[in-house]
């Protein structure tokens, strides 16, 4: 089954394309699928493509086209959907050191849900999470897949700043920090990963339809990776 | 080499240009210059493509010098410039010895000055663009603001100084707007009519905590009836969203590429500029116009920045 598309103007040079309002692995891979065709067969006039969970903002020239035209050319590509062959899923690793000074937020998580820290490590790393999309900041993956016994409520008050690495729990999202910036989610732990580093070829470890999974370690253990 | 000093920073100042497209899959924003229309209009002014790098000033400018005779001008707020002690007018070019110190001051009018110098600014470029993002420390001048004792590279200054000035008609028709034009945001349908009312009504004061990510609003609360937080989905340039507190904020040049609050409008693409101008404590109202007016005010604009007899030399 297919959902139909919605279109909407989103700004006076922007388009949004949505199809559907529910976070569903079937609506993830429409948004992959129709990035997928725009990246492979550039419209004219078009220059950024962001998806989320459920959608695609397609920003343009608004004076190479307007809005009916760039709608009108983008449903001829949403037809062609269905030929696009997505690449299976890469599985990525992510080395995590839960609790303490890398995740302030743990025993708090485990209370608010009235079981034992090592539970609540046991539950974020036994699941299989999708990157559904790259977004926020450079190099942030949402994560869908947290297991509903652990899914948390933000923060009330964000904190000014946190380390890069830091993993958070928001909802049924988790997310790993890879830069400073300001941050809602309960931190949980912290990986010696660099998600995202400017001078690496692939700036982002993470892409659009990973399968990520996170394995815990020591403080030594991250130390070490840390400095390798 | 032809070097620029910094012997004063100023409060923020970066490298900046018209910023990095097409990133948005990578979670990179444009990031680039606040003003964009005095960035292009510096640039010009100075014989450059509209796009090379510049420095951009907020609020209060810094000291600079070159080590070489060159051409610059000064260009978006009024920051009363100064060469040597001699009052340096906005909008127009001058000719500036090995040496002389220019001193940029604090702003006489609104948020951001441009300093355009021949040849630009040359960092090394990130993703295709010189332009700092200061949230994240990347691109720019070592991706952060610039310190008293930096050394930045400059182009080619063996150009002949030729005078150029900014036709006035089309310094009036571009000058910042305290009105801002907006088009209905994609959730306005789950605002109640008395937020919405509101927001063209009522006149908002900018706050303190306002920067290159956003600018933060305080006036009469709009919120939305949506309990629950959206969906995460792309935000454009100029977004108004509004937290559940009811407070907008203009999601701005460095902004997050995703969100998940509601948006009740967006910025006009020929207003961006304008918000760029907006200082702490100025107020602000907002005006709701259609798409067609909308992309009518931008081919205005640009037939302007772009317009031959908009720079003429003496």
């Amino acid at each position: 089954m297919t959902s139909a598309a919605t279109y909407q103007a989103a700004s006076d040079r922007s388009l949004m394309v949505r199809f559907g309002d529910t976070i569903s692995l079937e609506i993830h891979q429409r948004v992959r699928a129709l990035l997928a065709l725009l990246t492979a067969e550039p419209v004219d006039g078009v220059y950024n493509l962001q998806p989320g969970y459920t959608s695609l903002l397609i920003t343009f020239d608004p004076l190479q086209r307007d809005h009916r035209e760039l709608e009108a050319v983008v449903r001829s590509y949403v037809e062609r959907m269905d030929a696009v062959q997505l690449p299976a899923a890469r599985r990525v690793e992510i080395p995590v050191c839960y609790g303490g000074e890398f995740g302030p937020d743990l025993l708090d998580v485990a209370k608010l849900h009235g079981i034992t820290s090592e539970e609540v490590i046991r539950l974020h790393s036994s699941a299989a999470y999708l990157v559904y999309f790259i977004g926020f900041v450079p190099g942030f993956a949402y994560l869908g897949g947290l297991p509903e016994a652990i899914a948390t409520p933000r923060l009330p008050e964000p904190r000014w700043s946190i380390h890069p690495g830091s993993v958070g729990i928001a909802g049924r999202q988790t997310g790993v920090y890879p830069v400073r910036t300001p941050a809602g989610w309960r931190l949980i732990g912290r990986t010696p990963l660099q998600l995202f580093s400017p001078q690496r070829e692939t700036m982002n470890l993470l892409s659009i339809g990973d399968e990520v999974r996170f394995i815990p370690i020591s403080p030594d253990e991250f130390t070490e990776q840390s400095s390798a | 080499m032809n070097t620029l000093r910094v012997h004063e920073p100023g409060l923020l100042t970066t490298v900046q240009d018209l910023g990095r497209v097409g990133f948005g899959p990578l979670g990179v924003s444009p990031s680039g210059a606040a003003d964009h229309a005095a960035l292009r209009l510096g640039n010009r002014l100075v014989a450059n493509d509209e796009g090379t790098a510049a420095l951009e000033m907020t609020l209060v400018g810094g000291v600079f010098s070159v080590d070489s005779d060159t051409t610059i001008a000064m260009t978006g707020s009024d920051f009363g410039a100064a060469l040597d002690g001699f009052y340096v007018p906005p909008w127009t070019s001058v000719r500036v010895r090995s040496g002389a110190m220019l001193r940029v001051g604090p702003t006489r009018t609104g948020a951001r000055a441009y300093l355009c110098v021949h040849g630009g600014i040359s960092v090394e470029p990130f993703l295709g663009s010189a332009s700092t993002h200061v949230m994240t420390g990347l691109g720019g001048f070592q991706g952060r603001s610039l310190r008293q004792g930096d050394v930045l590279a400059i182009g080619d200054t063996t150009q002949p100084f030729r005078k150029r000035n900014v036709a006035r008609r089309a310094l009036e028709r571009l000058a910042p707007r305290k009105t801002i034009r907006v088009t209905a945001g994609e959730q306005i349908d789950r605002f109640p009519e008395n937020s919405r009312r509101a927001l063209v009504e009522g006149t908002y004061r900018v706050l303190e905590q306002s920067n290159r990510m956003g600018i933060r609003l305080d006036g009469p609360p709009i919120p939305s009836n949506l309990g629950a937080e959206m969906i995460t989905e792309g935000v454009s340039l100029g977004s108004i969203q509004v937290p559940a507190g009811g407070l907008p904020i203009i999601l701005f040049v460095e902004q997050q590429t995703t969100g998940g609050y509601p948006k009740i409008a967006n910025v006009i693409s020929a207003d961006i500029a304008s918000v760029g101008q907006l200082r702490p404590r100025d107020d602000v109202r907002f005006q709701l116009v259609d798409i067609a007016a909308a992309r009518t005010a931008w081919a205005e604009d640009e037939r302007i920045l772009t317009a031959r007899e908009t720079i003429f030399e003496q």
